[in-house]
């Protein structure tokens, strides 16, 4: 159909011409506007405390203790239901977060412009690995940690960013894929390549020796800190492919622990949702299938740019982490993925598949004739409050949202 | 009516592609057939109406 071909070149335009860069590091209330007291931003579709999986309660829980609203967990589990709290989706105030995705105003944000369209996204600073927010981990060692977050780090991180006046982010992301990295599951090459960049920046700004330590130290310690920094790229990316009339284009995927949503860009910002799927993957030492939460967070927003899954050739590393089968077998990933999208990225090249772009702009009418759903690489949430990380997996974006969306794109051209 | 061809084949190993189900090729392989599979289901899984309209989307 010529209208949605002309459609989705416009969308591929503008996705391809985007340009990402990490301008700054402020408290989410200075720059997402209504994000007001009380008010919980959280990953997924839009959802309520009552359906609310396990560790996206534990989250919540933890927030409203850290954001002074509750003076413990349990006073905040008894004010989320009854209503204290006002519940929005992240996507819906350009901001994403990963796991549960839980984002309050004085929490510090990244700030990235895509400087070709002059829109912002947000998103928190990646806490590191093990017992965290994201996944689910509430006590004292999780809030302390988010306090230094806010009170040290993220004004050293804004100020270093302000001293070199802002990083861009596609190189990092292009050297990144020649590193192994699918910047989901792996982010060990751009983590390297972004603390390089910064570190200098830091020591000019940071004037007490023991902070630049520590700031220095927790960057380089975390192997994935740069995911957090490929999600808000990600949201910049996409943020001004929503909206074209006719495009069969994914803007959004996102799981809030109990659904997967989606949007499409010619059918505005309608989410498309089905029961969310379960992880399969790999556990932690004394952690089972049995202890897993069904897939959650806005991370997928990495997938919906071409990284992630859609890379999984640039990263054979992670194959094995994730438990998607042998490390020869990843290319095959990533060429289903190219099943299902319009393009490829010839900026983000994979040298094992020499060269080729990563599949970029996923078709819901693709998805719909192929029967292949975007694969998504992902970590996994013990399903208990408190917890946090079990393990790694992949999994699978349910059929359902994209022929709801499919329905929803023909109704709306008039196609029957 | 010459049946040369029919011998021929019938005497040769055999050269399979299997297109669709792919227990088919599974049960070929456990008996030492060689085959190869194609991975293949119909549009939108089978499903009518999905179908008709990606006709009609142009995808």
């Amino acid at each position: 159909m010529k209208q949605i071909e002309q459609a989705n070149n416009r969308a591929l335009e503008r996705l391809l011409a985007a340009t990402p860069v990490l301008v700054d590091v402020v408290p989410a209330q200075e720059v997402i506007s209504n994000l007001k007291d009380r008010m919980i931003l959280h990953a997924g579709p839009p959802i309520g405390w009552d359906r609310m999986c396990g560790p996206m309660r534990g989250a919540v829980a933890g927030i409203a203790v850290f954001e002074g609203w509750a003076s413990d967990l349990k006073v905040a589990e008894q004010m989320a239901s009854d209503d204290a709290f006002d519940f929005q989706p992240n996507h819906h105030f350009n901001a994403v977060g990963p796991m549960t995705g839980i984002t309050t105003r004085s929490q510090p944000v990244m700030v990235v412009e895509n400087t070709a369209f002059g829109n912002k996204a947000y998103c928190a600073i990646n806490e590191g690995l093990g017992k965290v927010m994201r996944f689910g981990g509430n006590d004292r060692e999780v809030i302390n940690r988010l306090r230094w977050l806010r009170d040290s780090f993220g004004p050293a991180f804004g100020s270093a960013l302000r001293h070199i006046e802002g990083l861009p982010l596609k190189d990092i992301v292009a050297r990144g894929l020649t590193m192994g990295d699918e910047m989901h599951q792996r982010n060990v090459g751009c983590s390297s390549l972004f603390l390089r960049a910064l570190a200098p920046a830091l020591a000019e700004t940071v004037a007490d020796r023991t902070e630049l330590s520590k700031a220095l130290t927790f960057m380089g310690g975390n192997d994935q800190f740069f995911l957090n920094v490929a999600m808000v790229l990600g949201k910049a990316i996409m943020d001004p492919v929503r909206d074209i009339e006719g495009s069969s284009v994914v803007t959004a995927m996102s799981r809030n622990g109990t659904e997967f949503g989606i949007r499409v860009s010619g059918t505005g910002d309608t989410w498309f949702t089905a029961p969310v799927e379960m992880p399969e993957g790999l556990y932690f030492p004394g952690f089972t299938a049995e202890d897993a939460n069904p897939d959650m967070g806005d991370s997928t927003i990495v997938e919906t740019i071409g990284l992630g899954g859609f890379a999984m050739a640039a990263a054979p590393a992670v194959a094995g982490f994730v438990g998607a089968g042998e490390a020869s077998e990843a290319a095959l990933t990533t060429r289903a993925m190219s099943e299902i999208t319009i393009s490829e990225n010839p900026e983000w090249t994979i040298p094992s598949l020499n060269y080729t772009g990563v599949p970029t702009g996923i078709d819901i009418r693709r998805v719909v004739e192929t029967g292949i759903v975007p694969t998504i690489n992902t970590g996994i949430a013990h399903r208990k409050p408190g917890v946090g990380q079990v393990g790694a997996g992949v999994v699978k974006a349910p059929m359902a949202c994209f022929e709801k969306a499919l329905l929803a794109l023909a109704e709306r051209l008039g196609v029957s | 009516m010459k049946n040369e061809e029919p011998t021929e084949l019938l005497s040769s190993s055999l050269k399979i592609v299997n297109i669709g189900l792919e227990s088919f090729s599974q049960d070929l392989q456990k008996q030492g057939v060689s085959v190869i599979h194609v991975d293949w289901s119909p549009p939108a899984g089978g499903n009518v109406k999905l179908a008709n309209l990606l006709s009609k989307l142009g995808s």
